[in-house]
């Protein structure tokens, strides 16, 4: 019933509607209310278990579909260090995805059910790993942008009430630190270089800027997710306040960079001490969403594609596992 | 499409450094226990953040239960007299 209220597409009223048992409620409630985590065997609110479950399944797809563009550019990356660099980056999104899925898991779902959804196209995952990465500096974009992006989506996760969630994040903010730095270092070497490297750290930033800015999600007064999990503090703040912070911190850092963002109405607002910026293309963002960004189909085939490769490898380990159990029974 | 089913889902524990105790840190799936102690390795410490590996298969913990902790933590609640801090000592005891 929760659930329904909540995930229903187009319902603008979430109906929490009465529970059995009031007092489990009540109860688990006061835990949140007083910043104390949820634990997998802990009773939970059924709409509390699918909210995580969808978001946090969504969250691990992302990181294993956003290996894909950055993986385009492993064999073509310009030096030894920047592809030592490149590939230790792809395997931390690996391991992010695997962290995520299992805390996925505690809440009651299988790995490959999380896996055949992705597969069949039914799971959601980021809007932005639907777009191309055409040259080097898109690397550098996405590192600077779009791990930037994940950072401030991420840093409040840690404080999440869903103790598994909360724990995973802080080991993946550890780590995206490295990722965003790594970025914004290949768009300073590209920014201080040749006016042929400028103009490719500018194009990256004029494709990656609205697209980085969509990853927060729908504007607050559309998001239908948000006012219970703002309550049941799975989230911490809202879409608009990450965007706006992210926006306020990413300015300068393009300043810097003396490469400017592609928005004719970007302002500095004294007064309101942030800044103010054009409105987003919400229709492009509903498209990618909905299937048809760039790339949509060439992600979910390459994720196919790899899944169905490995297939034997899979089969051939629980084969090999399984004649040593019965080898050592054997033996018993 | 679906491989139907998981491998086995193995507990992950590391020791940081030498000295520590093994802390949970989270799961991995593996056919066996070797596979597990492979993917912890590359899952969990690619910044060495561990020296020593423990793997035990989900499927054996027992845990007790959130529902039950009340009566089962309960009785220490009021045995005060366990902490140090309970007994006033007069100043002038040293060493105490």
């Amino acid at each position: 019933m929760y659930t329904q209220g909540l995930l229903e597409q187009g319902s603008k009223t979430v109906t929490v509607a009465a529970v059995e048992d009031a007092e489990r409620l009540q109860r688990f409630e006061a835990k949140i209310d007083a910043e104390e985590k949820i634990e997998p065997k802990d009773w939970m609110p059924d709409a509390y278990r699918q909210t995580l479950i969808r978001q946090i399944s969504q969250h691990a797809h992302s990181e294993i579909v956003g290996m894909l563009p950055e993986g385009n550019w492993i064999t073509r990356a310009p030096t030894l260090l920047r592809k030592s660099i490149l590939i230790a980056k792809v395997q931390d999104e690996g391991g992010h995805g695997a962290y995520l899925y299992s805390a996925a898991e505690t809440l009651g779902i299988s790995r490959a059910e999380m896996i055949d959804q992705l597969l069949a196209g039914k799971a959601k995952y980021s809007s932005i790993f639907n777009y191309p990465t055409l040259s080097w500096a898109d690397i550098g974009a996405i590192g600077w942008l779009v791990d930037g992006a994940a950072i401030m989506n991420q840093i409040p996760l840690c404080r999440c009430s869903y103790g598994p969630y909360a724990r995973a994040m802080i080991r993946i903010c550890k780590e995206e630190s490295f990722h965003q730095r790594q970025g914004y270092d290949i768009m300073l070497k590209l920014a201080r270089g040749t006016v042929g490297q400028r103009r490719m750290a500018q194009d990256a930033l004029d494709r990656w800027w609205w697209p980085s800015l969509m990853m927060f999600g729908p504007p607050d007064g559309a998001s239908q997710h948000t006012a219970l999990s703002v309550r049941w503090k799975i989230k911490r703040f809202t879409n608009d306040e990450l965007r706006q912070k992210f926006v306020d911190f990413t300015v300068p850092q393009a300043k810097f960079l003396d490469i400017s963002v592609p928005d004719p109405d970007m302002r500095w607002d004294e007064a309101a001490g942030q800044h103010r910026f054009g409105e987003i293309n919400w229709a492009e963002f509903h498209e990618v969403l909905k299937g048809n960004g760039p790339c949509n189909r060439e992600r979910l085939t390459a994720r196919r594609n790899a899944h169905d490769a490995g297939r034997w490898v899979r089969e051939a380990a629980a084969a090999y596992a399984a004649k040593h159990t019965a080898r050592s029974v054997a033996a018993a | 499409m679906s491989d139907a089913h998981d491998w086995p889902l193995y507990e992950i524990f590391i020791r940081a450094r030498g000295g520590l105790d093994h802390k949970h840190v989270g799961s991995v799936h593996a056919v066996d226990a070797t596979m597990a102690v492979e993917h912890a390795r590359d899952v969990y410490t690619r910044r060495q953040e561990g020296v020593s590996i423990w793997v035990v298969r989900s499927g054996d913990i027992v845990a007790s239960d959130p529902a039950e902790s009340d009566s089962l933590f309960e009785p220490a609640r009021d045995k005060i007299y366990r902490h140090p801090t309970f007994y006033d000592i007069p100043k002038e005891v040293e060493t105490l």
